[in-house]
């Protein structure tokens, strides 16, 4: 108790520290979000929940590290882990998503657990359990005294975040897959009906996500470190993004994702960073008090 | 018919294996069994420690073998892939004993497997002498058959405390007046790091001005090196196994933190010099064993004799040095063929006991057991990153180089 009011003292003895968590929650938050806008998509358009989703990130961090290591800049490995993780996606569509998408939600979320841990073992036996990372030979930058840094490696990386996230949005507004995309997640019969083929939608949509984590993982592996069995970190924070923003909430996934980087550093600030995590779950809970609460005002009920 | 002189080549090739054994195939075999942790998170070391087994039998082997009595003997290990998991591991042991007949154990990797495979090795009064469990609640539940070779974990990095102190006075200041802080995972290895580290800064007087746990995922610790740099403590201690060092020393360079000494685990492991460059420089990490320390014994020769001959056995480790859980691998057996000779039977009791009164110097350091069970006659060492090596720099018997400090920042 004390520690923790000796901590929260501290945030106003030196008000700079609260730029310095803010510009550090900013910069984890986008991450979470990008791995959490794939969630969303495949969430809203297959009804699939994808408990696999940070070991695709993983895969896409150790795909840029393995590329790094045979000679290639960092920094391409952000578009190739997105291409490579594109094929390994469908393939896993192909092979196992299709098969469960019209299955109940338990047959689903059983065969992505699988995936979870099959990813992280094929991990492990190829390149070991040890944490990897890339360093970029870039400087950082000092602000307000030395007490904010911002390493250049970490601003490329989110700037690299933010490029994807717009592309992919402009992608879905006005291409005409974009569209079918969106047209599948409201109604998949209906669209169905009207000549979408809508397995290709739905590979098309498992591709991207597969795509899109995996140049999250490769930036990740740029500005911290992964570890074969660090997907469920990532999972965990995708998760509680997509619940509190809801599906089909592309700007408030990002939004959530920011928050909850920001939420988390100042969880870890005040409690200790043992505590990081749980300030993200705790927000999970009390988000879905709140939906619950909501729902009952208006006499709907949650399935 | 291309296959013909690749199976004349195979041939020779086990012709010449055979002859050289020579004497060692009149020998007769003990067998020893082992959990250990081939796939899962602690594959990478449970691999070292099995190459460090295997290494000593090849070489316990050429050197006669095990001599009990006029006969010889040499020893056979039979593994089991414990998949890094606790409860694995206990069944495996459970199936050694009942189905394999194993009487003697070779210790898993980790103080985790460590603590769920002794329970079991206790229940059918198997010796086990284990080389890579170093927790200190190992040797607090009264075991009568788990003997451990490495240091306990409380002596990981208390040695860093030591030297702070030290430094403090000769810059004209009282040991109380050193700030310490520490950061370690909350698992039990590095909790006991921290017991360690707190009960020698307790004694000096020190005051503590951050404790923290990270968490089992850690990749970034941030919020706590903002706090160090705002609390200016005169000692950083950080443990949380090859990720902590990893985030550890890349983001103390990214945020100039300026502590006069930081000491650290698992260096090695997270290659930190590799990965990091110079921002790695000046920091202290604690090892069981280096091969620059002054042991030696008959069997492997010196430290540097044990490093060149296994990277000889093992060509996957030419380019980086033997890791310590390897040269502890190898002390366990090694143990065992003393034990074994001084016993004088292969009568589990009188080993056990033979074991027990271990008294042995050998290339990894001085092996002599507690009641409890672990060594206490070998130092932990503290060496430090200059311009890329490691250097000893404590204790100051073993020291080969001085220890740089304060730190300047990278």
């Amino acid at each position: 108790m004390e520690q923790i009011l000796g901590n929260i003292s501290l945030l106003f003895e030196f008000p700079v520290v609260n730029i310095k968590i803010i510009l550090d929650g900013i910069m984890i938050g986008a991450l979470f979000a990008l791995a959490a806008y794939g969630l969303a998509l495949v969430w809203g358009v297959m009804n699939v929940k994808n408990l696999a989703q940070g070991d695709f990130v993983i895969a896409g961090g150790y795909l840029a590290w393995w590329l790094a290591n045979q000679g290639m800049p960092a920094l391409l490995g952000v578009p190739v882990a997105f291409i490579i993780m594109w094929g390994i996606g469908w393939v896993v569509y192909k092979l196992v998503i299709s098969r469960v998408i019209e299955r109940d939600l338990f047959t689903s979320l059983l065969a992505t657990f699988g995936l979870a841990i099959m990813i992280a073992q094929i991990l492990n036996l190829l390149f070991g359990s040890d944490t990897q990372s890339i360093q970029l030979q870039y400087d950082t930058l000092y602000f307000l005294g030395g007490f904010v840094d911002i390493p250049i490696a970490k601003l490329i990386g989110v700037l690299l975040a933010a490029v994807l996230a717009a592309g992919v949005i402009i992608f879905m507004k006005t291409s005409r897959m974009g569209q079918a995309i969106r047209a599948t997640a409201q109604d998949a019969r209906a669209a169905r009906v009207l000549g979408i083929n809508t397995e290709k939608v739905y590979a098309f949509t498992f591709s991207l996500n597969s795509a899109i984590c995996g140049a999250a993982g490769a930036i990740i592996v740029m500005v911290w470190v992964i570890q074969p069995f660090y997907g469920i970190t990532y999972s965990i924070r995708a998760f509680v993004i997509v619940t509190a923003a809801g599906l089909g909430n592309l700007p408030g996934v990002i939004a959530a994702g920011l928050g909850i980087g920001t939420a988390e550093l100042y969880g870890a600030h005040i409690f200790g960073i043992g505590y990081q995590q749980a300030v993200a779950v705790v927000l999970l809970l009390m988000v879905l008090l709140y939906r619950l609460i909501q729902q009952r005002r208006v006499r709907q009920s949650l399935q | 018919m291309k296959t013909l002189p690749v199976l004349g080549a195979w041939l020779t090739g086990v012709f010449l294996l055979v002859s050289q054994a020579g004497y060692a195939q009149d020998c007769e075999e003990i067998t020893l069994g082992s959990a250990i942790s081939l796939t899962g998170k602690y594959a990478t070391n449970g691999v070292h420690a099995k190459n460090g087994y295997e290494f000593a039998i090849q070489k316990i082997k050429e050197n006669g073998g095990v001599k009990i009595g006029d006969k010889c003997y040499n020893f056979k290990v039979i593994y089991y892939d414990d998949e890094s998991k606790g409860d694995r591991g206990a069944t495996l042991a459970e199936r050694l004993v009942n189905q394999d007949k194993v009487q003697y154990m070779l210790g898993p990797y980790s103080s985790g497997l460590t603590k769920a495979i002794a329970p079991v090795t206790e229940k059918y009064q198997i010796p086990m002498v284990e080389a890579e469990g170093a927790s200190r609640s190992l040797f607090a539940q009264g075991y009568k058959y788990l003997f451990a070779v490495l240091s306990t974990s409380e002596q990981y990095l208390a040695s860093a405390v030591t030297l702070a102190a030290e430094k403090a006075k000769e810059s004209g200041k009282d040991p109380s007046d050193v700030k310490v802080a520490v950061a370690v995972e909350n698992d039990p290895f590095s909790l006991d790091i921290r017991a360690g580290v707190f009960e020698d800064a307790r004694r000096l007087g020190m005051q503590t001005v951050i404790d923290e746990k990270l968490p089992r995922d850690l990749s970034d610790m941030s919020a706590i090196l903002t706090k160090v740099k705002l609390l200016k403590p005169d000692l950083l201690i950080v443990s949380g196994h090859s990720k902590g060092a990893a985030t550890a020393v890349r983001q103390i360079s990214e945020q100039k933190i300026d502590v006069p000494m930081i000491a650290i685990t698992h260096c090695e492991a997270a290659d930190v010099v590799g990965n990091f460059g110079a921002a790695a420089n000046d920091i202290l990490c604690s090892t069981q064993w280096a091969e620059t320390l002054t042991y030696e014994d008959p069997i492997f020769g010196s430290a540097a004799n044990y490093e060149k001959e296994f990277k000889a056995a093992f060509p996957e480790y030419a380019d980086k040095s033997v890791p310590y859980q390897s040269a502890q691998a190898s002390a366990a057996v090694y143990v065992f063929k003393d034990a074994f000779e001084r016993a004088g039977t292969l009568d589990k009791e009188a080993v056990r006991d033979a074991i027990a009164a271990t008294d042995l110097a050998t290339f990894y350091g001085q092996i002599k057991f507690s009641t409890a069970g672990n060594n206490i006659a070998k130092p932990m060492v503290l060496r430090q990153i200059q311009d890329g090596e490691y250097n000893v720099v404590a204790p100051s018997e073993f020291a080969s180089h001085k220890v740089n400090w304060p730190r300047k920042p990278q």
